[in-house]
């Protein structure tokens, strides 16, 4: 069951305040990869926020993910598209929620397959805490703990506004 | 309903056959092997999902292309492949296939690919390992007898999708010796289950079974009225050994009523893709002016064919 909140913060908004964390890094050159779902669409706004010319890259982390052998493949995978060479590359990995860093483990072992980086940094608008890998974010805009059983969903309104709400686990 | 290929929960967890597929696990196959694509494209084409499993390939029929794209498919899933040649092993020795198997599980197998002439053999293998209690080892029909080879049903549906975009606007016709042919049993079952709203099966009375009619199958016995207005056409091999069964007079005379050339080609639809499972046998059933000409698909269906199997593959071995 959902519950959608008024109190929670504007997703938008932090997609800009996101921007802002990036902006006195653009000298690197970084190319932006976002993680499927929510990620990928942090990765459009910021694209346009900092008016990058490449495009965005995508990132399916299911063939990669730890959690297999318990819950088999994901029944919808989408498939990963980088449509720039990674090698010597500045990357900046989008997602929207950090957690227990597992996904971003996977995002990493997957990212590698296509070359070596020269960095890869994470920019993510919520960090909930609850790591269970040495993994931190780079950019974070909100800090954020949640109660037993909660966790953080970020959806796409019929306008094709972002936005958060809270589910019941 | 029973369907030993699917766990209580509804999942894949052995292809056997196309026949009872619900249309939302086809579909899931089809959008998994899309995203395998994209891996087999990259430098480093390899996954991690099968890492430390074991996919024993087991062939008791032969099989060049079948085999390599399995064992391609599962290494490019990270799995160790372990191919048996049957005709020199335990089998030959009058090993019972059931001994084979408790024998591979005890090497701890996670996977069996397996092909072989008797229909039903992978049935027989599955619901042995469900008798001891091995739900953990997961079967995949390569081809069994003339009943079923789905993996290339479904590689051919993941081609006509390809080139078509959709299955409900289209005229598939299949060509050739249905009769004995598992992949145009597998390619039936999964054209209607995915809503074509026409299949036609052209050929000789002697290589068509009867009641096609009862699979909602159109049946033509002349070509050139069969290929009018098709958007795929399935050729299929004739294999050399119906020629002396009294089936068929000669090659030639089978090439002339069922050979797919360029004159009989332009009858069907200027944009139709023409598939052939291979091996092909150039002046038997197709033309080498088709078989090498544009509207050809036949080396894309063999690339297909490895995301599909890494689809079905890592969905089976997950459930």
């Amino acid at each position: 069951m959902s519950i959608l909140s008024d109190s929670l913060p504007d997703a938008e908004d932090q997609c800009r305040q996101l921007a802002d964390l990036i902006r006195p890094h653009l000298h690197r050159q970084p190319a932006l990869i976002g993680i499927f779902s929510g990620g990928a669409w942090i990765a459009e706004r910021l694209k346009e926020l900092l008016g990058l010319p490449e495009d965005i890259g995508l990132i399916d982390v299911s063939f990669y993910r730890d959690d297999f052998a318990a819950k088999g493949l994901h029944p919808q995978v989408k498939p990963t598209v980088i449509p720039f060479d990674v090698e010597g590359r500045h990357l900046i990995l989008v997602d929207d929620v950090l957690y227990t860093g597992r996904t971003t483990r996977a995002a990493l072992n997957e990212l590698f397959d296509y070359g070596r980086p020269a960095s890869v940094s994470m920019a993510v608008l919520a960090d909930r805490g609850g790591r269970e890998l040495p993994i931190a974010a780079t950019y974070c805009v909100w800090n954020v703990a949640l109660g037993e059983g909660q966790s953080l969903v970020l959806g796409k309104q019929d306008d094709g506004q972002l936005a958060w709400r809270l589910e019941n686990e | 309903m029973n369907n030993p290929q699917l766990n209580t929960n509804g999942e894949l967890t052995h292809l056997m056959s196309i026949e009872g597929l619900p249309q939302a696990i086809i579909t899931q196959i089809l959008d998994t092997a899309a995203s395998f694509m994209e891996v087999s494209a990259r430098d480093v084409k390899k996954v991690p999902l099968l890492r430390g499993k074991s996919v024993f390939n087991l062939f008791f029929e032969n099989s060049t292309r079948t085999r390599t794209t399995f064992e391609i498919a599962a290494k490019r899933l990270s799995a160790d492949v372990i191919n048996l040649d049957i005709n020199k092993s335990s089998a030959s020795k009058g090993e019972t296939l059931l001994d084979t198997i408790d024998n591979l599980c005890a090497m701890h197998a996670n996977l069996f690919v397996v092909r072989h002439a008797s229909s039903g053999a992978p049935y027989l293998i599955a619901e042995h390992l469900q008798r001891i209690g091995r739900d953990d080892v997961h079967v995949v029909n390569a081809g069994d007898g003339r009943h079923a080879h789905p993996t290339q049903g479904l590689l051919d549906m993941y081609t006509i999708r390809h080139y078509k975009k959709g299955f409900t606007q289209l005229r598939v016709a299949i060509v050739g010796d249905i009769l004995h042919s598992r992949v145009a049993r597998s390619d039936i079952h999964a054209l209607t289950t995915l809503g074509v709203p026409e299949v036609r099966a052209i050929g000789p009375e002697t290589l068509l079974p009867k009641h096609l009619d009862k699979l909602g199958v159109h049946v033509f016995h002349d070509m050139d009225e069969g290929l009018k207005d098709c958007d795929v056409i399935i050729m299929l091999r004739l294999q050399n050994e119906r020629m002396t069964g009294a089936l068929l007079p000669s090659a030639g005379e089978y090439f002339r009523h069922y050979g797919l050339t360029p004159q009989k080609l332009a009858l069907a639809k200027a944009d139709a893709i023409v598939m052939h499972p291979g091996p092909m046998n150039r002046g038997v059933e197709i033309h080498s002016a088709v078989a090498d000409g544009p509207q050809a698909v036949i080396l894309p269906q063999v690339t297909f064919g490895i995301a599909v199997r890494m689809a079905v593959m890592s969905i089976v071995a997950g459930n």
